[in-house]
């Protein structure tokens, strides 16, 4: 569905992405792990065409999208959910969601996103910036959803959110899992991953250094965190 | 005289002031809400569009047709000015803007002398508003009752517009968060063609508005472009709100001003906006300070 090969990005001098290779098979929830500052964030905003690659192939089915202007990626059918959530704090609720919905919404109409998320319908006419932190993530999921994408790009969803909101996101994903939708999920949260993914992945400064089945991960867990993730 | 007539023709004299100030904030701040630059050629759109008129009527033989033409073609030049150059510009700084904006606003200047020629050219008001009406058995033009009219109109489409239609959607979305627009499929580059052309095509339907009181001429753009940056501060800049509140603020107080104190009307609009700044720095509705 997604494969990434060999991506470069540079931030003016900085070499932040360094060969990135990542396959999402169709259905699948890759997620993409790694201290702060690694390239994660980098690695999806690339994806979204929001910095352009010096260099490499993003292959959304086949179709290398690297260099692509951002409505184009997301017309292709790639929606991305950014980190901090980026609601737009003066348009109601309904009204984010149709800044995404181009044309009718098929997959994921307004009525079955407001069904899929009960505390946005109670919300419908609220501003942005008068949601929680919680219903404002919900609100930036059910926005990208709203494209009826392919592949959907999370960025960090479950930070800074209570334990209990964390709970009801990882039921959104497992909705989505079970929906059929592709999903790239970038996460500090390691208990929400090992629950949701299907891959799990490991980035050390701009490069792919481990993949692996949740079974696998929870295996070596101890050593792999020990090694690349704690600081 | 009384006193009531007086305070009513003096307030719907403010009231039509207020609508010629409202064309041309009204775009300014739309144009600064998404694209974060100050169109200094605002004025020279707005002169532009009395030019435009006046040919318009000389073509057509009718006020009416320079009230449609004007607007498209000025507005139309606006968006084509964007494409083809400030486009190129985005992510640079503000003074890149100012400068290149700043040397429109010569050009066009420049371009007119030698289109139109140098001599002020009065651009003839309709048969049916040229005469003149008693309020409360004051006279009064009826040119201005319809310019005040024409604004109240002008305010409520362009309201609507913005909270009604897909267009008008994108546009509040893109000044709060360009990035996330383009992000969600809505090529954004279009947007911003398309708010400068409206912002532009505004101050050309104003310049047309204006030009049977105060002739199409060579001065319309300083003095309009100060006006207008006043009006803008004072609302906010970026609020459509703020412009519409800003343009009668103004309006109020150079009409009244310039009744009761004719030697300082001008500073006493200057010191009203300098009082805002004080008290909210980013102006009336604004919200950065
Ligand atoms: N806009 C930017 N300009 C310059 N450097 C940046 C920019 N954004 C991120 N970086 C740098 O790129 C590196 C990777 O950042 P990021 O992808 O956000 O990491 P992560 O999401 O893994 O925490 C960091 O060193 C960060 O400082
Ligand atoms: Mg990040």
């Amino acid at each position: 569905m997604l494969t990434i090969e060999g991506l470069n990005t540079h931030y003016g001098a900085s070499h932040v992405l360094q060969g990135v290779d990542l396959v999402v098979p169709p259905g699948g929830i890759c997620a993409l792990l790694g201290r702060n500052g690694v390239g994660k964030s980098t690695t999806l905003r690339s994806v979204m065409g929001l910095v352009t690659p010096t260099s490499g192939k993003v292959l959304l089915n086949g179709v290398d999208i690297a260099g692509w202007q951002p409505h184009r990626i997301a017309r292709a059918g790639v929606a991305y959910v950014p980190e901090g959530r980026l609601i737009f704090p003066d348009l109601s609720v309904i009204e984010n969601i149709k800044v995404a919905e181009r044309t009718p919404a098929k997959q994921w109409p307004l009525p079955r996103l407001l069904d899929l998320f009960p505390s946005l319908r109670e919300r419908a006419r609220n501003r942005g910036s008068n949601l929680s932190g919680g219903e404002q993530q919900m609100l930036a999921i059910a926005r990208a959803l709203a494209s009826d994408p392919k592949v959907l790009l999370l960025d960090e969803p479950s930070q800074g959110l209570a334990p209990l909101v964390v709970r009801e996101l990882a039921r959104v994903i497992q909705i989505l899992r079970d929906s059929g939708v592709t999903i790239l999920l970038v996460e500090q949260n390691m208990k929400l991953a090992e629950a949701v993914a299907s891959t799990l992945h490991i980035m050390v400064k701009g490069r792919m250094v481990y993949g692996a089945s949740p079974d696998r991960f929870r295996a070596e867990e101890a050593e792999i965190r020990a090694r690349y993730l704690t600081v | 005289m009384d006193f009531l007539a007086f305070l009513v023709t003096q307030c719907l004299n403010a009231l039509s002031q207020a609508a010629l100030l409202f064309f041309l904030g009204c775009g300014l701040t739309l144009i600064f809400g998404i694209m974060r630059i100050v169109n200094f050629a605002h004025g020279a759109f707005f002169m532009l569009g009395a030019y435009v008129g006046w040919s318009a009527v000389y073509v057509t033989g009718s006020f009416w047709g320079a009230l449609v033409a004007a607007p498209i073609l000025v507005g139309g030049f606006g968006a084509a000015f964007e494409m083809g150059i400030l486009r190129r510009l985005y992510g640079r700084d503000g003074h890149s803007f100012l400068m290149v904006t700043f040397g429109l606003t010569l050009m066009m200047g420049e371009a007119i002398r030698l289109i139109w020629g140098v001599a002020a050219l009065q651009v003839v008001m309709p048969q049916s508003l040229s005469g003149i009406v008693f309020i409360l058995d004051e006279p009064f033009p009826i040119y201005r009752l319809f310019l005040a009219g024409a604004g109240i109109v002008v305010a409520v489409v362009i309201w609507q517009f913005l909270e009604r239609t897909r267009l008008g959607l994108l546009i509040r979305a893109t000044s709060q968060n360009a990035e996330m627009v383009h992000a969600l499929g809505t090529d954004v580059r279009l947007v911003r063609s398309a708010v400068f052309g409206i912002g532009c095509g505004l101050a050309g339907i104003g310049g047309v508005f204006a030009a049977p009181m105060v002739t199409a001429s060579l001065g319309m753009a300083p003095n309009a472009v100060i006006d207008t940056f006043v009006i803008v501060i004072i609302g906010g800049m970026g609020s459509f709100l703020g412009s519409m509140i800003g343009a009668l603020l103004v309006a109020f107080v150079q009409v009244f001003g310039s009744y009761y104190f004719p030697d300082f009307a001008l500073a006493f609009m200057y010191l009203i906006m300098l009082t805002i700044l004080v008290v909210r720095p980013g102006g009336l509705l604004g919200k950065e300070a």
